[in-house]
């Protein structure tokens, strides 16, 4: 099993991808957004940072990168993608998924640990959850209030696409609380928080970010 | 516009110069052109005056500043003072660097960009040593908490740490927030940078081998910064003054990131000589530094130096503080390489001249010479200055006005009362507004960070070896006795590591005091470092470097004597690691070390009577090694379950702190004075949790350190035997109720997830 972890220039969080990746039991392969070779990967994470300094928008230059182009293409025929943070930045950018992350509400940075609830435990990287289940990860981010026009968060609310979001606060304003959003085969999701940060209890709140990356290795496996 | 150059400088002797605007003394300027047997041309004065400026030639402080380089040689110590930063041996082969570094003065001009740009510079320091920068921590003061002006300058001084850092990818793992009205005119932003690397991968900052390329990379160079370290951080502000904001530099922390990754691959394909980064007084230090320590002979083209303002003089290109550049030493075999890392990384890189034989650095600019310099004159023989000393008038008087007449808390009541007022003062209050800025997980190996008392790394994930970091300086002690304080700020990072079960390796310093120029200040400042040097040698302590950082001072009114003091300790299994929270239900609360009734400068008598006077808590050294000795003992035997260091605020800070962590209280008996067993601040305590009482004792008596037991966790209130019962509903709320009340609480329905609520799955 094989995951690729793309860095871009300004990714951060890119060794942490890479490191929930191998506690998870698959291996990392570090992938260079200037290049298209996707080294015969089985699924990629967009890890979290500040690609291109967030210079235009978030994630807009990340977006037009070489590989993004390839995973654009390779997501639409079902290969499983996890954009974190500035990786849920760059997907929606790169229209693979819904709406935008803005600017958090009250325009400070803020890195806390987050409750969070898991709407949909059918997609391809949330399935070791259950729907429902209550999660602590940390947060931290100083865009990612998630907005769509009214009509687009309904229809997303509709098809069930709102795959985590916000519970006992929201910590950036996101519309409706959403944390995370799925395409509408479950195979790409994209959210803020970060499940990579964890993923061991010396380092983190609690290990329970782990599950999707185990859920991942069976979600490849049975496709 | 026709060139000076050194032809026509040597030509016209009585061309006015203006040094004294640039910073330079008369007999400086004088000095200058005796070591060059004619005038400076205007490149050269340029160059000059900002090297020989106090903040790069530390001209009023080297003479007390050797105190630290006579210490007795460490064995831990791999590099020493006088490099970018030292480099400490702690073990397994790796090596961490670490320092810390003012940015006072450009923060209270533009707070964001002066923040931003130190940690910047920091970081760049520690790169520069060949290390990859693993974590920042930050030490900030302000004038009171409520006066206008903090507000414009607080909010934006976080904003930029947390900007710069955040984007950088570097966890901030802790520091300090202090107010007093000392700082109101002059905020201290001092940021620490922490480094790991392999022994064999120490880079140093010199250029030799003639014939070498000097490569420029990272940034273009603008028209920001220039004479930041002569006319910002070397001269009294004046409150009359134009305005300097021109001064303070911009900071691009995604140029910095591609520089740091460039830098390591760089490294890791060894492909320099040497290297120095460039911070204050830019291209001018970043050449003579690098010639100084190497052979001598320098040469450079300043027209291929790539510029973002193409109208720059050539002084101020030498002089400018651009940001995100380094300089490096390159053989002309690896400069393809070299080139072709910086382009992979999108970082501009420019050969901009070559070691040359013979000691002299030249410079050129359209075809002609503007500087023909020997450079060890710009770099390390600058002027020394052995200022006037005297004690403070006043001290005495200080001295003398001893805590012991303040009327004390009598009631339950009123004890209950004081340990609000201080758990709720700025000082004592929950730092959340400010650390929730700051990304503390990036890079997944953080320990442990603020609130903790130190901030604990992972460096190795097999061997789970680790390092602890811990800064501390309380001005109020070193304002009362600036030999006695720097020590008690030396024990405080020395206990604040060894609370986590570390053992203390090595000592970095940023000293922040008034101007060098009031003989009071200069004896504050003597005092402070002998002080310091005094407790390193007798703690066997390595000083790894430091900063000066002076004329902190507006007006004739000098900061507190602020001497800040950090300690770096080694985890050989970070996994024994020893939180300072209360978690379980059940365990016994010890108190380690001896409490006296020492209130000169304490929490209490300056939140609850707003006093200042007496003397600080006496300095113990030889208590503050046993209980060292004694907490990392108990960290890696696993007999604490926690332990908080005791320090600003007494028993009565550490209670509340260690109760709120996770929201567990506690049932206790204080001694027969619960006064002074709560607000007392006798140094080499901790508080520490057991389930295993007589292990504790048992060990506490090898290491010689006396215990006493306090009582037992649980329950959601503090309950203490004579003083009464706080809920920690209560604390929390008065505790958490103060910053944001000050600066701003942005969607106060915005919840965290409470401590102690985090599932166990």
């Amino acid at each position: 099993m094989r995951i690729g972890v793309i860095t871009f220039p300004g990714s951060l969080d890119d060794v942490d991808a890479a490191r929930a990746v191998r506690l998870a039991g698959a291996e990392p392969v570090a992938l260079w957004h200037a290049e298209h070779d996707l080294k015969d990967v089985d699924a990629i994470v967009l890890p979290g940072g500040f690609s291109y300094g967030d210079y235009l928008r978030a994630g807009a230059i990340a977006a037009r990168a070489p590989m993004v182009q390839d995973v654009v293409d390779r997501a639409r025929k079902g290969m499983p993608v996890l954009g974190i943070c500035n990786g849920f930045q760059v997907l929606c950018e790169a229209g693979l998924l819904p709406g935008a992350l803005t600017r958090n509400s009250h325009l400070h940075f803020r890195n806390r640990d987050q409750r969070l609830r898991i709407e949909r435990a059918d997609t391809a990287w949330t399935s070791d959850y259950a729907t429902g289940q209550e999660i602590v990860v940390p947060v931290k981010n100083g865009e990612g209030r998630y907005v769509a026009s009214p009509a687009e968060l309904e229809r997303l609310e509709g098809e069930g696409r709102v795959a985590v979001r916000y519970v006992g606060g929201n910590p950036n304003g996101s519309l409706r609380d959403v944390a995370g959003v799925t395409g509408e085969d479950g195979r790409v999701v994209g959210l803020m928080p970060h499940p990579e940060h964890a993923v061991e209890d010396l380092t983190g709140p609690s290990t329970d970010g782990l599950g999707f990356f185990t859920s991942i290795l069976e979600a490849v496996v049975s496709a | 516009m026709t060139v000076d150059t050194v032809e026509l400088a040597a030509t016209t002797p009585d061309v006015e110069q203006p040094h004294a605007e640039l910073g330079l003394k008369s007999d400086e300027y004088a000095r200058i052109r005796d070591i060059l047997g004619r005038r400076p041309t205007t490149a050269e004065l340029a160059m000059y005056s900002v090297m020989w400026s106090e903040h790069c030639s530390y001209k009023s402080s080297k003479v007390h500043l050797r105190r630290f380089g006579d210490l007795p040689p460490s064995e831990h110590l791999l590099v020493g003072i006088g490099e970018n930063a030292g480099v400490v041996d702690v073990g397994d082969g790796y090596a961490v660097t670490f320092k810390v570094e003012s940015h006072n003065h450009p923060s209270y001009i533009e707070p964001y960009q002066g923040a931003a740009t130190g940690v910047g510079g920091i970081v760049r320091d520690i790169l520069t040593m060949g290390a990859r920068p693993v974590a920042v921590m930050d030490s900030l003061r302000f004038g009171r908490a409520d006066a206008p002006d903090t507000a414009r300058v607080l909010p934006g001084v976080v904003a930029g740490v947390g900007g710069y850092g955040n984007c950088l990818g570097l966890p901030n793992i802790g520091g300090e927030l202090l107010f007093d009205e000392c700082y109101a005119g002059n905020p201290l932003v001092n940021a620490l940078c922490v480094g790991v690397m392999r022994h064999e991968d120490v880079r140093l900052a010199r250029a030799e081998g003639v014939g070498n390329k000097v490569v420029l990379f990272g940034a273009r160079t603008g028209g920001d910064g220039i004479g930041g370290v002569s006319v910002l951080a070397s001269e009294t502000f004046d409150a009359e003054g134009p305005a300097k904001r021109p001064s303070v530099q911009v900071g691009d922390p995604f140029t910095e990131k591609l520089l740091i990754e460039a830098c390591l691959e760089i490294f890791g394909q060894d492909l320099v000589t040497g290297i120095q980064d460039l911070g204050g007084a830019g291209l001018s230090c970043a050449t003579s530094e690098l010639a100084s320590a190497g052979t001598g002979g320098m040469h450079v083209d300043l027209d291929r130096v790539p510029l973002r303002d193409s109208t720059l003089t050539p002084a101020e290109i030498l002089m400018s503080e651009s940001q995100e550049r380094m300089c490096a030493i390159v053989e002309p075999g690896k400069v393809d390489a070299f080139l072709a890392v910086c382009r992979k990384w999108d970082v501009l890189a420019t050969v901009i001249g070559e070691v040359t034989a013979g000691d002299r650095l030249t410079v050129d600019w359209h075809g002609e010479r503007i500087v023909d310099v020997p450079p060890r004159t710009v770099a390390h023989e600058g002027p020394v200055y052995e200022r006037p000393m005297r004690r403070p008038a006043d001290l005495d008087g200080l001295q003398a006005d001893d805590p012991a007449a303040l009327p004390r808390p009598a009631t339950p009541e009123e004890l209950t009362a004081h340990w609000l007022a201080v758990v709720a003062s700025p000082d004592g209050a929950d730092k959340t507004w400010v650390t929730e800025q700051y990304d503390r997980y990036v890079r997944g190996n953080t320990v442990l960070a603020q609130p903790d008392d130190a901030g604990v790394v992972r460096i190795d994930e097999d061997s789970h070896r680790g390092i602890a970091l811990a800064l501390d300086g309380n001005a109020r002690y070193a304002r009362l006795d600036p030999y006695a304080g720097a020590q008690l700020n030396l024990a405080e990072a020395y206990r604040n590591v060894a609370v986590t079960g570390a053992r203390p390796l090595a000592v970095t310093n940023c000293l922040n005091f008034g101007s060098p120029e009031e003989p009071e200040v200069m004896w504050q400042f003597a005092e402070a470092v002998r002080g310091l040097a005094d407790a390193c040698r007798d703690l066997g302590l390595p000083v790894t470097g430091g900063n000066v950082s002076l004329y902190n001072q507006t007006g004739d009114v000098a900061i507190n004597p602020t001497p800040v003091i950090g300690v770096l300790g080694v985890h050989d299994d970070v996994r024994d690691r020893v939180p300072t929270g209360w978690r379980a239900a059940g365990e016994t609360v010890l108190l380690l070390g001896e409490t006296r009734p020492e209130f000169g400068g304490s929490a209490w008598a300056s939140v609850v009577h707003g006093h200042l006077g007496g003397r600080p808590p006496a300095v113990d050294l030889a208590a503050e090694r046993a209980l060292g000795r004694l907490l990392g003992a108990l960290g890696r035997e696993g007999l604490v379950t926690s332990a908080h260091d005791l320090a600003d605020g007494g028993l009565a800070q550490a209670l509340a702190e260690s109760a709120l962590r996770y929201g567990t209280g506690a049932t206790l008996r204080l001694a027969a004075d619960p006064f002074t067993a709560l607000f007392s601040e006798s140094g080499a305590r901790a508080l520490v949790t057991t389930t295993d009482p007589e292990a504790v004792r048992t060990t506490a008596e090898w290491a010689g350190v006396a215990v006493t037991e306090l009582g037992t966790t649980g329950g959601d209130v503090l309950a203490v035997d004579g003083v009464g019962e706080l809920p920690l509903a209560e604390l929390r709320a008065v505790w958490t109720a103060t910053l944001p009340a000050l600066f701003g609480s942005p969607e106060a329905t915005v919840g965290a997830v409470p401590a102690g609520t985090v599932p166990t799955s």
